[in-house]
Parts: C-alpha cells; sequence; structure tokens
C-alpha cells in the first residue's frame, strides 16, 4: 500500500507529541521509526492505525483520505508493544478472531490458521494459551493475527522490546524475512537504532514530534542532516573547540561552530606510524578498554577527551604513551548550518615538509 | 490460635452435632416439615433473582465507574459501600418506608394491583439493596487491569464495538462477576435484618429461611432450628469453596 | 450515545437503591418535626440501646483487632503449619461469611445457653452468657471475625519476611521488629479493618437478637430496637434511632474511602 502524511500533528492537552510529520512509503517497504522515547513515534503509529485522531493533517491510503476511518476499516494489521494477546483464547482462535470478524466460513478460516501457523513455526502450538508461551512465540502468534486478516499495512509497535536480549536478533532475522516473504508494506517503532539499521530498508528518525530524516540506514549514517540525528546514530564525541585541531582551522572562521567525532573517522599511531604527520595532532593515551575484537582507546589531546578503536594486530598501546592523532573528518554544526568537513592537511599537505 | 478454635470451629461443629443430636429420624422431621422446605426454597428463588438482578446491575455499574470519567463519579463509587457501612436493619427500615403501603412508590404500585411490601419483591429489593457492593467491587479491579491494548487489538482486526465487548473484554470480566454473584448469592441467602423488616413473615409464602430460623428459636424448638441452620450452611459453605477454587485458579495461571 | 445511556443509567439506580432511601430515613425522621424526632432518640430505651450499642463497639473492636492481627501473623508467618494445612485455615477464616447471623447467634446459643453443660456451669458460678452481654459481644466477635484477619493477611504475604529477617539480623528483637518494620507496613490494613469492624458490630441485628433475647433496657441495642418499634407500629421512633445509625454508617464510609486510599499509597 501506498502511504501519504501530510502536515500531521497531534496535540495530547499541551503537550505538543507530533510536530508538522510528512512523508511518503513506497509499496511494499520496510520502514523504521527510530527515536528517543517519548519522541512521539508510537503516536505516529497510532494515528495510521486509526487509534488515535490526529489534531490537524492528513494521511492518504492509495491517495484516498483515510482520517475519518475507523480502525476497523483500515486494512491494517497492529503488532503491540505487549502483544495484546487475547489471554482468554487459544493460538488458534486469537489468529483467527479477525477472521471470524470478517465472517469467513469454518473451512477458509482453519486453512488460514493453519497455514499461518506453519509459517510461523507455531504447529503444535495453537491449542495453548499465552500464558502458556515464550516471549518469542507470543510474538509470532502476535504477528501471525495481525497477517490474518490479510491488511495492507502492518504496523508493529516496539516488536522487540519485550523480548530476551538473547533471542532478539534471531527474531529480528525472522520477522525480516517473513515480511519480505509476505511482501506487505510495514512499519515499525524502536527507539534501538542497532535494530532500526539490522531490520529496515529505510529509517525516519523523529525526536521530539518533528521528522529529523528519512532515508536508508546508509545514508543516514554518511549524511546526516541534522546534529540531532548525527548525534543519536553511531557512537561520537562532541569537540567543542574545533577550530583548534589541525585541518579543521575553517571551522574558527564562523564561531560557536562545534563539531561531531566519529571514533572511526579518528586514526591513531605511535609517533611515525603515520604517514601524513602534518595533519597530526599529538595527544596521550589516557584508558584502554579490551572490546573483544578491538580496542576501545581514550585519548587526551589537550584538554579535549577523544574516544577510537584501533586494531588487535596494531602495536599494544599503554596508558600515558604519547601517540599521534589524525582526525579524517568532522560533522561540523552551529545554530544556523550544519556539514561534513575533511580534514584540510589531509588533502593538500604542505610541500614545504617533505 | 485457640481463639480461632474456640470462635469459629467449635460453633460451626457444635450446630453439626445439635442438628443431629437426636438421630437422624428427628432430623430428617424438621427438615420435611413442609413451612421449612417451603421456606428454604423461597430463599433460593429469591436470592437467585436478587443475583441475577444484581450481575446485570453490577457490570454495568462497574463499567460506567471504570470506564467513563463524568462528573459525581467518584461521589457514587464512594457511595457503593454504603450497604456495607449500613446496619441491615436500617436498610431494611428504609425500604419500608420507601415502598410500603403510604408511600408514593407504594401507593402507585397498590394501584396497579401490586403489593410488594410483606410480599416477594420487597424481600428481593432488600437482598438486592444488601448484596449491592459484590459484583461491583468482584469486576473494578479486572476493569482496571485489563490492558487497553487488547480491545485496540480487536479494533484494528475489524471487530465492532459490540463483537470486542463481548468476545474480548466480557470474558475478562466473566471471572468477577461469578464470584461476585456467588458472594451475593451467599449473602442473599443468609440475610437476616432487612428481609425480617419488610417481608411479612407469613409461614409458606414469605417466610425465608433465616426468619423461619428465628421464629424456631423463639419458640423453643433449637433442634428444629439447627436442622434447617444445617441445610443452609451446608449450601453457603459449597458456594464459598467454589469462590475459593475460582480464585485459586485466577491467581494460579 | 451509549455511554450517556450507561451514566444515566447508572445514576438512575445509584438514586433508586441508594439514595432514596437515605433521604426517606431522614425526612421520615422529622416527621413529627425537631421534637418527635429529639423525644424518640431521648427515651430511656433508646439512650440505653445506643449505650449497648457502644460497649459492644468498642469491645468487639478492640478484641478483634488484637486477635485479627495477632492471628494473621501467626497464620502468614509460623513455620510449623504446612502449607496445606495453612490454605485450609485460610478459608476456615471466611467461614462466618457464609453464615447467616441468626445461625451464628443459634451457634452460641446451642453451646453456652442455660441449658448446656457449659452454660449452666457459668451460671452456677453467677455468669450469664446468653441472654446478656458476653453472649452478645461474642456474637458480633463471630461474625466480625474475618473483617480484620482479611484485611491483614494479604499485606503480610506481599512484604514477605525478608524485612524482618533483615531487621533480625541487625540485631532487633521480636517486639522492636514488630515495631518498626511490620507495624508500618501494615497500618493502613488494620486501620481499614478497624473501621470494617466498627461499621459490622454497630449494625450487627441477627446474631444479636437471638443471643441477647431483646429484652428491653437489658440487652436491647440499637438495632434491635430499631426492629421492636417497627414490630409495635413505632415508626417515627424507629426513624429516629434509624437516622443516628445511619448518621454513623456515612461517617465510617468516609473513614473507609480515606483508609482506602492511605492503604493504595502504602
Amino acid at each position: 500500500m501506498h502511504i501519504e502524511v501530510r502536515n500531521l500533528n497531534k496535540n495530547f492537552g499541551d503537550f505538543h507529541a507530533v510536530r508538522d510529520v510528512s512523508f511518503e512509503i513506497e509499496k511494499g517497504h520496510l520502514i523504521g521509526l527510530l527515536g528517543p522515547s517519548g519522541g512521539g513515534k508510537t503516536s505516529i503509529l497510532r494515528m495510521l492505525a486509526g487509534l488515535e485522531t490526529p489534531s490537524s493533517g492528513d494521511i492518504l491510503f492509495h491517495g484516498k483520505r483515510v482520517n475519518d476511518l475507523p480502525p476497523q476499516e483500515r486494512g491494517i494489521g497492529f503488532v503491540f508493544q505487549n502483544y495484546a494477546l487475547f489471554k482468554h483464547m487459544t493460538v488458534y482462535d486469537n489468529i483467527a478472531f479477525g477472521l471470524k470478524v470478517k465472517k469467513q466460513s469454518k473451512e477458509q478460516i482453519r486453512e488460514r490458521v493453519m497455514y499461518l501457523v506453519e509459517l510461523t513455526g507455531l504447529k503444535g502450538f495453537e491449542h495453548r494459551y499465552a500464558h502458556q508461551l515464550s516471549g518469542g512465540q507470543r510474538q509470532r502468534v502476535a504477528f501471525a493475527r495481525a497477517l490474518a486478516p490479510e491488511p495492507q499495512l502492518l504496523l508493529l509497535d516496539e516488536p522487540f522490546a519485550a523480548i530476551d536480549a538473547k533471542i532478539r536478533t534471531e527474531l529480528r532475522t525472522w520477522l525480516k524475512e517473513m515480511i519480505e516473504r509476505v511482501g506487505i508494506t510495514s512499519i515499525f517503532v524502536t527507539h534501538d537504532q542497532e535494530e532500526a539499521i539490522e531490520v529496515a530498508d529505510e529509517i525516519m528518525i523523529i525526536s521530539k514530534g518533528r521528522l529529523e530524516q528519512k532515508g536508508s540506514p546508509w545514508d543516514i549514517y554518511k549524511n546526516p542532516q541534522t546534529p540531532f540525528v548525527a548525534g543519536f546514530i553511531g557512537e561520537s564525541t562532541i569537540v567543542d573547540n574545533i577550530g583548534e585541531f589541525k585541518g579543521f582551522e575553517d571551522a574558527a572562521s564562523s564561531p560557536g561552530t562545534k563539531a561531531l567525532i566519529r571514533p572511526e573517522y579518528i586514526e591513531i599511531g605511535k609517533p611515525g606510524e603515520i604517514k601524513l604527520a602534518s595533519a597530526t595532532l599529538p595527544g596521550i593515551v589516557k584508558h584502554l578498554h579490551f572490546r573483544g575484537s578491538e580496542w576501545m582507546v581514550e585519548l587526551l589531546v589537550g584538554d579535549t577527551k577523544l574516544i577510537t578503536y584501533r586494531s588487535l594486530e596494531k602495536e599494544v598501546l599503554h596508558p600515558g604513551d604519547k601517540v599521534s592523532v589524525l582526525v579524517h573528518r568532522a560533522y561540523l554544526f552551529n545554530d544556523n548550518d550544519s556539514w561534513i568537513a575533511e580534514n584540510t592537511l589531509k588533502v593538500d599537505p604542505m610541500p614545504i615538509h617533505i | 490460635m485457640l481463639y480461632f478454635v474456640i470462635l469459629i470451629i467449635l460453633p460451626i461443629a457444635g450446630i453439626y452435632t445439635q442438628s443431629f443430636s437426636l438421630g437422624w429420624n428427628p432430623f430428617w422431621e424438621s427438615i420435611s416439615d413442609p413451612l421449612a422446605w417451603k421456606a428454604v426454597l423461597l430463599t433460593i428463588k429469591l436470592a437467585v433473582i436478587a443475583t441475577l438482578i444484581n450481575m446485570f446491575l453490577g457490570t454495568m455499574i462497574g463499567w460506567v465507574l471504570i470506564r467513563y470519567r463524568f462528573p459525581g463519579r467518584r461521589l457514587l463509587n464512594s457511595l457503593v459501600d454504603l450497604p456495607f457501612a449500613l446496619p441491615t436493619a436500617v436498610g431494611g427500615l428504609m425500604i419500608l418506608l420507601l415502598l410500603g403501603p403510604n408511600s408514593f412508590v407504594g401507593g402507585l404500585a397498590g394501584g396497579m394491583g401490586i403489593e410488594i411490601v410483606f410480599h416477594e419483591p420487597a424481600i428481593v429489593v432488600a437482598m438486592l439493596f444488601v448484596t449491592f457492593p459484590f459484583v461491583i467491587r468482584a469486576i473494578q479491579p479486572l476493569l482496571e487491569e485489563m490492558d487497553k491494548s487488547e480491545e485496540e487489538a480487536a479494533y484494528t482486526l475489524g471487530a465492532t464495538r459490540v463483537k470486542t465487548f463481548f468476545s474480548v473484554i466480557f470474558p475478562t470480566m466473566l471471572p468477577g462477576i461469578l464470584s461476585g454473584a456467588m458472594l451475593a448469592f451467599s449473602r442473599g441467602l443468609a440475610e437476616f435484618g432487612a428481609v425480617v423488616l419488610v417481608a411479612g413473615n407469613i409461614p409458606g409464602k414469605t417466610l425465608i429461611a433465616s426468619v423461619f430460623i428465628f421464629g424456631e428459636i423463639e419458640s423453643n424448638n433449637p433442634q428444629g432450628a439447627a436442622a434447617v441452620s444445617v441445610l443452609l450452611l451446608t449450601l453457603s459453605f459449597l458456594i464459598l469453596w467454589t469462590v475459593n477454587l475460582i480464585q485459586a485458579r485466577r491467581t494460579g495461571q | 450515545m451509549m455511554r450517556r445511556l450507561w451514566i444515566t443509567l447508572t445514576y438512575i439506580v445509584f438514586a433508586l437503591l441508594l439514595i432514596a432511601p437515605l433521604v426517606k430515613i431522614f425526612t421520615g425522621s422529622w416527621a413529627d418535626g425537631l421534637n418527635g424526632f429529639v423525644e424518640a432518640i431521648t427515651r430511656p430505651q433508646s439512650l440505653h440501646a445506643l449505650m449497648m450499642t457502644a460497649i459492644i463497639v468498642v469491645v468487639v473492636t478492640a478484641l478483634n483487632t488484637i486477635f485479627g492481627v495477632m492471628l494473621a501473623l501467626y497464620l502468614v508467618r509460623a513455620e510449623w503449619i504446612s502449607p496445606r494445612m495453612k490454605r485450609l485455615l485460610n478459608s476456615l477464616v471466611d467461614l462466618p461469611f457464609a453464615v447467616s447471623p441468626v445461625i451464628g447467634g443459634l451457634m452460641i446459643v446451642l453451646i453456652l445457653g442455660p441449658n448446656t453443660v457449659i452454660g449452666a456451669m457459668f451460671e452456677d458460678a453467677g455468669f450469664k452468657i446468653v441472654y446478656a452481654l458476653p453472649g452478645m459481644i461474642l456474637a458480633t466477635l463471630f461474625v466480625t471475625f474475618p473483617l480484620m484477619v482479611r484485611e491483614v493477611m494479604p499485606v503480610l504475604q506481599e512484604i514477605g519476611a525478608q524485612q524482618e529477617e533483615a531487621a533480625s539480623t541487625l540485631g532487633a528483637y521480636s517486639w522492636y521488629t514488630f515495631w518498626k518494620v511490620t507495624w508500618p507496613s501494615i497500618r493502613w490494613g488494620v486501620i481499614y479493618g478497624v473501621v470494617l469492624t466498627v461499621a459490622r458490630s454497630l449494625g450487627e441485628f441477627g446474631a444479636v437478637l437471638v443471643v441477647s433475647g431483646n429484652i428491653m433496657n437489658k440487652t436491647q441495642t440499637a438495632t434491635t430496637l430499631v426492629y421492636q418499634d417497627v414490630e409495635n407500629f413505632n415508626v417515627v421512633a424507629a426513624n429516629g434511632i434509624a437516622l443516628v445509625l445511619a448518621a454513623f454508617s456515612v461517617g465510617l464510609l468516609l473513614l473507609m474511602e480515606w483508609a482506602k486510599k492511605r492503604k493504595e499509597v502504602h
């Protein structure tokens, strides 16, 4: 289903939960709504489902305005955060509920339910009740129940929040595969960036009710358009005095400019280890943390603390060691603007030094 | 512990032994006295009617008080407990005054040929009054606990409001309705104070079991009183036991 | 639309079943003017009956509170009772709820009445139980018994024994532990239980009627006086007493609400 949202707003009393959100979703895409808790993601999802009425703005399915359609008539499937399985019904009756509402024949219902039970790997559990299932199984039931009436849009509210960290990864892959197989347009809400990056075709970052950026995970990582997005995706350190860093002197020309530097933008080495010596800064190793597959290194450059990773293959560093620090690029921002800056010295090394 | 035994176990054991103290035959005679079993049957019948009305009213009021916000809601919610706080004899008197032949309602009903006070309707009203809070108080926690998303799930699956109520909400309330109704029924069976004032106590017609027992005691026939008591007690115990079972099953889940 | 309908219906039920009777009692007792009301409650038998009720309420509430809390503590914490046995005792506590008050009264007459062994023994010692105050207190104790235990037990079960154990490892002895650790958490449950007990003992009728014999100026309580007045077609007088009782009940109802709220907070 093709979905369009125009200038959506939602107020809860004085609280402006969703501000002027507009976007379009292509048929068949899997979208992740990502952002901090309480940022308005769930409100957007619930308005799409018709469980909440927008304060203003339009929601269009297939180009038709559905604002006034009750949830019963929108043709959507909704997977709730805590699954909201009907406690007094078996797995079978839960999945069959939406079909019974549609007054399908017993035969049809049976066939569809058994197909979904098989698809979701719940065979043999049809006659259990919700309290007799594990968290992962409950999620599968909720998924099968939502899919049973063949909705055109699947909405999932924090689908993995109530599941153990261990099986969460497993379930993510499973859900992505399932949705691809069924080929249904889906939107899921999450506050976990790893989850969004791994599962979604496209991510929408929501903060304080605003849509900050929409794009593929790679796009968002590479080209964050607002400081919030840059800070929210990936790891980073904020540097206030970026103008004093070698290669970023230009930044000092516009006062108040700060930089956001990711660990992977930083390279460190013992003196002489880095070729472009002119672009480096002197630093001191403060702490080392073994992270299983690499070292996490805490550095001090002047008074500024930076974080980077170092391969286990390279020479082992010790706290107190003097190192050269090369900052490849930084995400710069001030009150008016934000842009990505490459290290100027790295691109154009000074000839005098040779 | 001793306190417990003396106060509770001993009296109950006492009444069972007393009713059988003269052997099986006198017990049987007391029970098979038509006035006795008519009183017991009448009590059951009227308690059932009162309970059914209570189930309906209680479900409705419990629902309204939890789900809707409207002026006066908190006041009404506190008033629910009034029958528990009010002496039952006062309750009986209130009903007598309100529905008696000299009152407006009583006069109106009398004009239509329906007599309320000293007849069955008054007994039902009295039972209704004293058992009023049971069903409401039993379903309120269930409704409060209930997850709103279960309801929403039903809506997104296409169920109408009515369908959602009957297939999702009602089954959640059902254990509460049933255990509340059981308690109300057993209280209805046992009620004395409110009923004795309004019932008229005509043997075989409006004489209910607890009043019959009282009459037997007054006319110095403790053995007969004990026999009917045993009958009523056993019934009440069975009900109490069932309620415990229902609750144990719920918490077990 | 449905919402409106249900709310209206609720109001109607409340008005008919609860509010109208309350108003009626009020207007009824003023039927003969203020003098009628004052006269009704200042009759010697009224004053005596109200005093009897007051004595019963005070004695029963005190006994039931002390023993109820002790029993609840015992049932929850005693280790020598097996879980099975505890469950059985637990359901036995509810028994008085299932027993008609008349039957409760009858039990006491049967066991302690003047014609029984025990009753005769006490009578010889010059101590009357049935048709006297001790019997009435016993009967009221019987019907109010579960109220306190039922309020305190769940709270005790919920807080568990860990806090108490913690206190004892810190060197506190049992009295100190009870007052400083256990009591603060069960306090509101106990207060709620007290309010319920007062309400019930104030209003107890069936059991007391059977046990007391309802002798005017001797064993008559407020509720049994109401009954007698009605039987004697002295409705205005009955109303006067009933109004006093009803006023107390409404006060108790307010207390109940208050205690319930505090109980939830703690």
